[in-house]
């Protein structure tokens, strides 16, 4: 006897069960095994550790004057230089999202006892999950190295007030015949040119600051800092999803499920956590790239 | 004792009743000489039985009670008698006492902070949540359930070896140069944000942090098995409404740290980013020093949201385990059914949802909207409404009962006094208009040292002395059991009530000293006075400790299975101290409820036994 417990539930009385008092002691409520059971409870106190963060996000950003545009911010896509608003993000989104189908498949193939089955989906659902985890590190990498946004420092915002940008000497820059102006809400980017950030200077046309002379200021920090930081809890989270479901998929490939009283459960507990794992990616998902 | 509980009744014998009634699970076919037993360190170090998990947690708990008492005693030393010469502490706390060149010693401000920081630390989560809830969770929820041991022993062992490591981490941290973290206990931000913001909010802080934070994962680890085992392993016929007390404030104990110790390490994760990471969630623009700091854009607001989103349902986590176990030692030792079962189950349920809508009432001071204080007060105040139904439910339990007084009992019915008169100044204080006045005064320090601290150690008392026998085998001494009661509820009297009157005056909590101040110069007396009554009390408390250790080899042994003759079913173990699986052979199954005491002539009739044809099931 290691560590796997003592079953008492899985010795109930038939006549009992039949009696149908769900709550009456002596059974497991709802056949919920108390691996699973407890796996939801851990998810559920995991749920409250992000809605920590995403309320946290909300309280700061909702206090900040401005926050940067998602489309103007997560546009570029790999091997492309063209603008493709969010077009990255939603394929990483599918592929999570495919990699619980996939899930769902190796649960149910678990249910039926095919050992081939459920370590193929389980491997389809690991691949899912190191290709979201290769692309969150594409869009970190843009972020950081191309874009210069970092936990201290966020280059991207939205303008305040409309105004003209100009030149050195003070007069607006004219670029195909048209003086190159912005509208209040419009996004920039402050760019960074050989380790100096280039702080362009506009002069303000509407607004009781009409005709001041102002310079681009960062966009709020928080936006970086949260960015990281919330991506980055979850990525962990998908990060340790992956191992647990190749030491179980190795698991499963071994046989050692074969001989257990209940079955491939480990593969339905991962299940439930990766599950999980998909369900919160949506509701970051839904905070930084399209609020 | 016991003799005069040996009264005849007529009972089924229970051994032939559970080998005919109860059910078998084979458990014994599969453990013969298991992990659990072999050897001296499975069996007692890293043990995976419930019950040896439950006296480490409570050992544990009374080594850092003593620890965070004698730091209050240090504390208190320098309120009473700011004038006095401290040298003499040196050997114990060196170079935190300034030695002048006229030799007179002085408790150094700094040290000071710490002190109050640590004491308040300590008790509230490694005393009250782990010592508490850890210790009668895991002695009482397998035992009264009809349980084996916890749904998965190997994450109740880690639970404990979780809180061992954070007791050493922030032991270790008292140790620091710089001492321990000094920003008080609910470690505000931009005290405990900026490591050069005090002594301690450096390296203190970050082990404080590292402490809490493994400490959580004890809570979990520990709340995810309460909660399964209570809902998945109970016997047969244990149905929910036949759970004794103290399981159902587990449970919903279990719950409340499950929903609310997660988003306490958001904040703590958010914190150590501000603190090692330069982020700017909890900082706004500020100068140390003179110096612009690069932060921007944070809220402090927000961290004592996240913080006491924990802190109002911990609160809870303390005082209800307490108030499961009072309900059970009240309805033995008065000899009659609880009062108003299923209404004591709804008020804990209540207690439980309501503690996590009204957290902001901790932050009425804090510039948090007037019109969304009212919530908060109104949720604060409705509290009162199940608080109160939980007292008159012990009073009416006691009420025309054939009552032992037993220590256990006396602190049972000590408790509900504690809670009383604490609770009454919790109305005051969830009144935001009234919180104007009294917050951060040494009311506040009355209110909750009364209906928490006080209270929730004597719910933690009255659970020792009552299953001490089924810890160990024999009594606690009863004699030196009483005086201590006496001692600790009168002293303790003496230490909080005078605060209420110094906090009205309007003197601040936390201050180093008054003598300073014009306007409070006249309490010194009554500072002294608490002073010397914090020091009779812990004393009191010595007395404890010595009786415990005492009986643990010389306490008169327990001889009756039953001694107290009492329903539930952790009296129905075949031996005195149950081995593991608790039960030698089948489990008992469950009848009725656990509260037939006086019930058709009948002194007290226990769990396992059928309802006769002609009696009514009191848990319908």
């Amino acid at each position: 006897m290691t560590t796997d417990t003592i079953k008492h539930g899985a010795h109930e009385d038939q006549a009992h069960q039949e009696g149908g008092n769900l709550w009456g002691g002596g059974r497991e409520p709802f056949k919920a095994s108390y691996g699973k059971l407890m796996m939801w409870y851990f998810l559920l106190s995991d749920a409250f550790t992000f809605s920590g963060f995403l309320i946290s996000y909300g309280a700061l950003r909702f206090s900040m004057p401005t926050w940067p545009l998602p489309d103007h911010v997560f546009e570029t896509i790999p091997f492309y230089s063209g603008k493709a608003p969010l077009i990255f993000v939603t394929f990483m989104t599918f592929v999570l999202i495919i990699s619980s189908v996939t899930m769902v498949r190796a649960v149910q193939e678990g249910h039926r006892e095919n050992k081939k089955g459920v370590v193929f989906w389980m491997l389809l659902t690991i691949l899912g999950g190191i290709t979201f985890l290769s692309c969150q590190a594409w869009e970190w990498t843009t972020l950081l190295a191309k874009e210069h946004v970092s936990i201290h420092r966020n280059p991207f915002s939205r303008h305040m007030e409309a105004g003209v940008y100009l030149n050195e000497d003070g007069t607006p820059i004219v670029k195909d015949g048209a003086e190159e102006t912005f509208k209040k809400g419009d996004s920039y980017l402050i760019h960074k040119h050989d380790g100096e950030w280039d702080l362009r200077k506009y002069r303000v046309t509407e607004g009781p600051d009409a005709g001041q002379v102002k310079q681009l200021a960062f966009g709020p920090k928080a936006f970086g800092a949260l960015f990281f930081f919330i991506t980055g809890f979850h990525g962990f989270h998908v990060f340790s999803g992956v191992l647990f479901l190749a030491i179980i998929a190795i698991n499963a490939a071994s046989g050692v499920y074969v001989a257990r009283k209940n079955g491939y459960e480990m593969v339905e507990k991962i299940g439930l956590y990766w599950h999980f794992v998909d369900l919160v990616w949506v509701f970051v998902f839904l905070v930084f790239y399209l609020l | 004792m016991a003799e005069v509980l040996e009264n005849k009744v007529n009972l089924p014998d229970v051994d032939q009743l559970i080998r005919e009634q109860g059910y078998d699970d084979h458990f014994h076919e599969h453990h013969h000489g298991d992990k659990y037993q072999s050897g001296f360190i499975s069996k007692y170090i890293f043990s995976m039985d419930h019950k040896i998990i439950a006296r480490q947690f409570l050992i544990t708990g009374m080594i850092w009670a003593v620890i965070g008492g004698l730091m209050s005693l240090i504390f208190r030393l320098q309120l009473g008698f700011p004038e006095e010469n401290f040298a003499w502490l040196r050997p114990l706390i060196g170079r935190w006492v300034t030695v002048n060149d006229a030799g007179v010693g002085t408790i150094t401000p700094e040290f000071y902070y710490a002190m109050v920081t640590m004491h308040g630390t300590i008790i509230v989560f490694f005393v009250l949540t782990a010592g508490l809830s850890g210790t009668f969770s895991n002695l009482l929820i397998p035992l009264q359930v009809g349980a084996r041991d916890m749904a998965s022993p190997f994450l109740n062992m880690l639970s404990y070896w979780f809180f061992f490591l954070s007791s050493i981490v922030m032991l270790l941290s008292l140790f620091l140069s710089t001492g321990p973290f000094s920003g008080g206990w609910t470690a505000y931000p931009p005290l405990s944000a900026l490591p050069q913001a005090s002594d301690g909010s450096g390296a203190g802080m970050t082990m404080w942090l590292v402490s809490l934070t493994l400490f959580v994962v004890s809570v979990l680890l520990g709340g995810i098995n309460y909660i399964t085992t209570v809902l998945n392993l109970r016997t047969k016929g244990m149905s929910m409404w036949k759970l004794p007390l103290p399981i159902w404030a587990f449970f919903t104990t279990a719950v409340l740290g499950l929903l609310s110790f997660p988003v306490l390490v958001s904040g703590f994760l958010l914190l150590f980013f501000d603190r090692s990471l330069g982020t700017s969630f909890y900082l706004s623009e500020i100068f140390v020093g003179g110096q612009a700091l690069d932060f921007a854009g944070g809220s402090p607001i927000l961290y004592q949201h996240l913080f006491w989103f924990l802190g109002h349902p911990e609160v809870y986590i303390i005082i209800l385990p307490a108030m499961g176990i009072v309900s059970e030692v009240l309805s033995v030792n008065s000899r009659r059914p609880i009062f108003g079962y299923r209404f004591m189950v709804y008020s804990i349920l209540a207690i439980g949802f309501l503690s996590f809508i009204v957290w902001a009432h901790h932050m009425f001071m804090s510039g948090v909207n007037p019109f969304i204080s009212n919530f908060f007060v109104i949720f604060t105040l409705i509290i009162a409404v199940p608080s109160a139904v939980k007292v008159f439910n012990w009073l009416t339990t006691l009420y025309g009962g054939n009552i032992r007084l037993t220590t256990a009992a006396l602190y049972g019915i000590g408790f509900v006094s504690m809670f009383i008169s604490g609770g009454l100044t919790g109305i005051f204080l969830g009144n935001s208009a009234i919180d104007v006045q009294q917050h951060d005064t040494y009311f506040v320090v009355a209110h909750f040292h009364i209906v928490m601290g006080v209270a929730a150690m004597f719910g933690m008392f009255a659970g020792v002395y009552h299953w001490y026998p089924k810890m160990y085998g024999r009594f606690m001494n009863e004699t030196l059991g009483k005086i201590h009661f006496w001692g600790t509820m009168i002293g303790a009297y003496a230490i909080f009530w005078p605060m209420h009157y110094i906090g009205m005056a309007g003197v601040p909590r936390r201050y180093y000293r008054f003598d300073t101040f014009e306007a409070f110069k006249h309490f010194g007396a009554l500072n002294k006075f608490m002073t010397i009554a914090a020091i009779i009390v812990f004393a009191c408390q010595i007395l404890f400790i010595i009786n415990f250790f005492y009986s643990i080899w010389k306490g008169r042994k327990v001889t009756s299975r039953n001694p107290y003759n009492a329903n539930t079913l952790e009296w129905t173990t075949e031996t005195i101290v149950p081995g593991h699986g608790n039960w030698e052979g089948n489990i008992p199954t469950v009848q009725r409820w656990a509260y037939d005491y006086n019930k058709d002539e009948r002194e007290f009739i226990p769990q396992y036994v059928p309802v006769g044809p002609d009696e009514k099931d009191e848990s319908h």
